[in-house]
């Protein structure tokens, strides 16, 4: 009996390697263990098979218990290919299981994988326990009276791994066998050889003497409701839906393809009936600004991208917050700068969507702490835009977008409503006031079609009230600064703050967005371990939560993990005079519970140079880097 | 253009249309008869302000919605199109007119031009070429003659012009039409048309700064030249020009002008606005001084438009799948239950 195993599948682009671990997350869910996914894969479609750039992988955690990571440690890894086991087996525990296709190490692929000699033959893996699984010769047996070509039924060896890793856990094979049916109706023989290759690795698992032992994870015992899995990015185009529905508005999503956000726009150009207008722009900015058209005209209009998008966005977020017209824009942030790592995660977008436009511009900021997060925090990004009259920026990133959790889904009918007015009477004697603001600080959103309210917005710098085009300085001084306070004094529309821990102590852990996970459990292993310790995770960027100021001081230490060089820390040290520490990682990858737990450690123990902003990471001498700075 | 008064309107007039803003164009800028004219048309055809909207982008053409009391959009630099696609889409029973200029059209905003059009989105787009760039003070514009010397190219301009209407026309516009800003009862005729129009009708405007580039368009305007140098485009009409001696002929997919002392009328080219894009795609290229620039409606041809074929998408999805429940979404595909 295990309380919680990390799983690895790992194989060629064109192995299947994400639909077989996507499965395994599946029904691992349905029996009822916590879930935490990580799917990592390469920028290029097809990049050359049996290539170190082309592997693709996807880890999964399943647990007993509550978990808040993709895991650390694999305990058994999968790989299709010399290449797979290249890239993936230092992550292997010692003593974990490797499962390897032994079919795949002809002298041809071990060579393209970078190995001098056929690693299963020389001792590599005196630390693990290999597993030499022959699976394109057992698939081709198992599929064999199909009629399907070979080529057909080398595509099913996925579904043959998969099988086979089910039987190690103990899972049933049903939930995938009515995947692969519902998959593949129209096409009987592909059905066929899925779902017999499919039992076959289950059969071969169950028959043959490989394993010693079978390894069981009971249930998680979550809180009790009603679950569903939730990636990011489908928690985020729901989120809009939920999000129109609640404000009783037509969604107009605009967007330009961009990884790691299109799944935003595939999914919602499947809600169509939920009233749902999608629009694929021929840009980024076309995109954008077609949300604000969009607004302009009452709707709730969104767009969504990555960082060199929202570069592209920029001047037109400036527009947004001169025109004070509610508009949603999702950063799912991946690796840059330029077009860098489009695959891979990573959180340095924070500055870029704070300062990144000209002139004075500040714009509200949510950040997502977790894929199901992405729910709640794309619903208040509306709630603020629209109660502000703003545009508001909703960070996710490639982790959390791709990454799924178990998620408990709430009643559609007791989610607050988001309350929306369009005047339509005159709100002066002198006539229609486009700036008039309210206690908020937010104008009217008064809507094209309505007679008498007839006005005109627009990028030069507006009068206070009367809305008309104005240079005088003093105005312009007021209007910068009205504009400021109005996203400075703005209600969170949820938690500002996810809190782990007591108020005060040694060290506070001050994070944001997707670190949230390896933060909270690192946090709990060093309470456990007695570290006087406690986790701050920063939901809302902008403006940074009121009670920030407070709670700094009460801790000795300060460590900002972040997967960037320290963005949120040169926030937090110029806006609070604190001697925040950076634990920063920028390698595409999320951090681990281990890391932030060494990181803590070495603070603690007086390893960290005086003057130095950042904490030395372990590992980073291979990359050549070291802490200090 | 959807506006059908029903029921008998107020009689409208240009001055309905306007603004308690000042016009603050140059003295004698040919923007000025484009914003009246345009008025006129508006008055004429009744249109409801309130469910009219001028968006433009940036360029002395771009301040036309501040001087316009309909709905207003006065965007960021040749992104006009854009904002109006969004607006469009979520109130597809809106009259929306982009104001843009050369720069801002054919330069900055050269993308969104042609997806515009390419879209038949339904939108009216008045373009002020003027040749120039005026509101910051004098560079050449993508439409400047070729060799042009201005603030900026002081040896000559180095590029080769655009022409509008060959983009537009490349694009598959289903409205494509030119005027000039002094021949205000032709502009007021091709504005009119251009409101009537169901999809999207590119009109280019030959409009003169006068502070920048004043007489780039003389040779079309000057009564003693305008009948050499451009001609009057009528449907179902030869195309005939210079005091009516002279006309225009296909050789061999080349527009050449005949003598019709010589060529009997019935060789000429007769314009007809729904023939294959070719053809007015010739029209497009014809420029002086080779042959006579035309004016009026080059193409205009019906089209099912962006809007209508997104729309009927989603009542599609709503007649097949029902309206969708809200919880079942959230729900998602499977859920689980822990006691
Ligand atoms: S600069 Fe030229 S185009 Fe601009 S307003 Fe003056 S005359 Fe008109």
């Amino acid at each position: 009996m295990l309380s919680g195993v990390t799983v690895r599948f790992a194989g060629d682009s064109g192995d299947g390697m994400q639909l077989a671990g996507t499965q395994f997350t599946d029904t691992s869910a349905l029996v009822g263990n916590d879930i935490s996914t990580l799917p990592d894969f390469p920028a290029e479609i097809r990049a050359p098979a049996g290539t170190l750039a082309g592997v693709s992988g996807f880890q999964i955690h399943f647990s007993s218990n509550d978990i808040y990571t993709p895991g650390d440690d694999v305990h058994a890894l999968v790989a299709m290919n010399p290449a797979a086991l290249r890239t993936n087996l230092r992550s292997v525990v010692s003593g974990g299981i490797v499962i390897v296709n032994e079919d795949a190490f002809t002298p041809k692929d071990v060579t393209k994988a970078g190995y001098a000699k056929n690693p299963l033959e020389d001792g590599t893996f005196s630390n693990y326990r290999l597993i030499k699984v022959p699976i394109n010769k057992l698939t081709a047996a198992a599929a064999k009276d199909t009629g399907l070509g070979a080529k057909d039924i080398d595509r099913c060896k996925n579904m043959f791994a998969l099988g086979l890793v089910y039987w190690l856990y103990g899972r049933p094979v049903e939930p995938t066998v009515n995947y692969i049916k519902s998959k593949f109706s129209k096409k009987p023989a592909v059905e066929q050889a899925n779902t017999l290759a499919l039992k076959a690795g289950y059969a071969f698992g169950e028959t043959t003497e490989l394993f010693n032992e079978q390894y069981q994870v009971p249930k998680a015992k979550l809180a009790p409701g009603k679950y569903r899995k939730i990636t990011g990015n489908e928690a985020v185009a729901i989120g809009m839906v939920a999000a129109s529905k609640l404000a009783n508005k037509e969604l107009v999503y605009c967007s330009y393809p961009i990884t790691p956000a299109s799944d935003i726009l595939h999914n919602l150009s499947t809600f169509k009936n939920y009233g749902v207008v999608t629009f694929q722009a021929e840009d980024e900015i076309a995109a954008i600004g077609a949300a604000i058209g969009a607004s302009f005209g009452g709707a709730l209009g969104v767009t969504g991208t990555s960082g060199p998008g929202i570069a592209l966005k920029a001047e037109a977020i400036g527009l947004a917050v001169m025109t004070e017209l509610p508009v949603v824009i999702v950063d799912v942030q991946r690796g840059g700068p330029s077009t860098g790592l489009p695959t891979k995660t990573e959180q340095a977008d924070l500055l870029q969507v704070m300062y990144g436009r000209n002139g004075e511009c500040p714009v509200p900021i949510i950040a997502a702490s977790s894929p199901a997060d992405c729910f709640n925090a794309t619903i208040e990004a509306f709630a603020i835009a629209t109660k502000y009259m703003t545009p508001v920026i909703l960070l996710s990133d490639g982790y959390i977008a791709n990454g799924s959790e178990p998620w408990v889904v709430p009643q559609f009918d007791k989610l607050e409503k988001i309350k929306i007015e369009h005047p339509t009477q005159k709100n002066d004697d002198r006539g229609f006031m486009p700036y008039k603001r309210n206690a908020d600080g937010a104008r009217p959103w008064a809507i094209p079609g309505t007679a008498g309210l007839e006005h005109r917005l627009g990028g030069l710098e507006k009068q206070d009230v009367t809305g008309s085009v104005n240079y005088e300085p003093a105005n312009h001084e007021k209007m910068v600064r009205l504009r400021q306070a109005k996203v400075n004094n703005l209600k969170p529309a949820g938690p500002d703050i996810l809190w782990t821990g007591p108020t005060s102590g040694d060290l506070l852990i001050v994070g944001w967005g997707s670190t949230y996970g390896a933060i909270k459990a690192a946090t709990l292993e060093l309470r456990n371990a007695g570290v006087a310790v406690a986790a701050c995770h920063i939901r809302y960027m902008n403006p940074l939560p009121a009670k920030l100021a407070e709670m700094l001081k009460n801790f000795k230490h300060v460590m900002v993990p972040e997967m960037n060089l320290g963005q949120l820390r040169l926030l937090l040290r110029s806006k609070y005079l604190v001697d925040a520490k950076g634990l920063n990682k920028v390698r595409g990858q999320p951090f681990t519970i281990g890391e932030v737990v060494a990181g803590a450690k070495s603070l603690l123990g007086g390893e960290v140079p005086a003057g130095a902003q950042e904490i030395a990471m372990a590992g980073a001498e291979d990359a050549g880097i070291g802490g200090g700075g | 253009m959807s506006v059908a008064p029903t029921s008998p309107l107020p009689v409208l007039k240009a001055a309905d249309y306007a603004t308690d803003q000042d016009v603050r164009w140059c003295p004698g800028c040919g923007d000025y008869s484009i914003l009246m004219q345009t008025k006129k048309v508006l008055a004429k055809l009744g249109v409801d302000r309130s469910k009219t909207v001028f968006i433009s982008g940036i360029g002395c053409s771009s301040r036309f919605p501040y001087y316009m009391n309909t709905y207003g959009f006065h965007s960021i630099h040749g992104r006009a199109p854009t904002f109006a696609t969004g607006l469009k889409l979520a109130r597809p029973e809106l009259d929306i007119w982009v104001a843009t200029g050369d720069g801002d059209a054919l330069s900055i905003g050269g993308n969104h031009f042609l997806h515009v059009i390419r879209r038949n989105l339904d939108v009216k787009i008045l373009l002020f070429n003027n040749r120039i760039y005026g509101l910051t003070k004098g560079q050449y514009s993508p439409t400047s003659e070729h060799g042009k010397k201005t603030k900026s190219t002081p040896m000559g301009a180095p590029d080769y012009p655009i022409r509008p209407l060959s983009i537009a026309i490349a694009a598959g516009a289903t409205f494509a039409a030119r005027s000039m800003d002094v021949d205000v009862k032709h502009l007021e005729y091709v504005l009119e048309r251009a409101a009537k129009h169901v999809g999207t009708a590119v009109v280019e405007i030959y409009q003169n700064c006068n502070i920048f580039n004043d007489g780039a368009f003389d040779y079309a305007t000057d009564k003693t030249t305008k009948s050499d140098t451009t001609i009057y485009l009528e449907q179902g009409k030869p195309l005939v020009f210079g005091n009516g001696t002279k006309g225009i002929r296909l050789r061999e997919m080349n527009p050449e002008v005949v003598d019709l002392a010589s060529t009997p009328k019935d060789d000429l080219l007769v314009h007809n606005e729904q023939a294959q894009p070719a053809v007015p795609f010739l029209l497009s290229r014809m420029r002086q001084p080779d042959l006579p620039e035309p004016m009026g409606i080059m193409r205009s041809v019906e089209k099912e438009r962006y809007v209508s074929v997104v729309r009927a998408q989603n009542e599609e999805a709503l007649a097949k799948q029902g309206p969708g429940d809200i919880q079942q979404l959230l729900d998602g595909p499977e859920t689980w239950t822990v006691s």
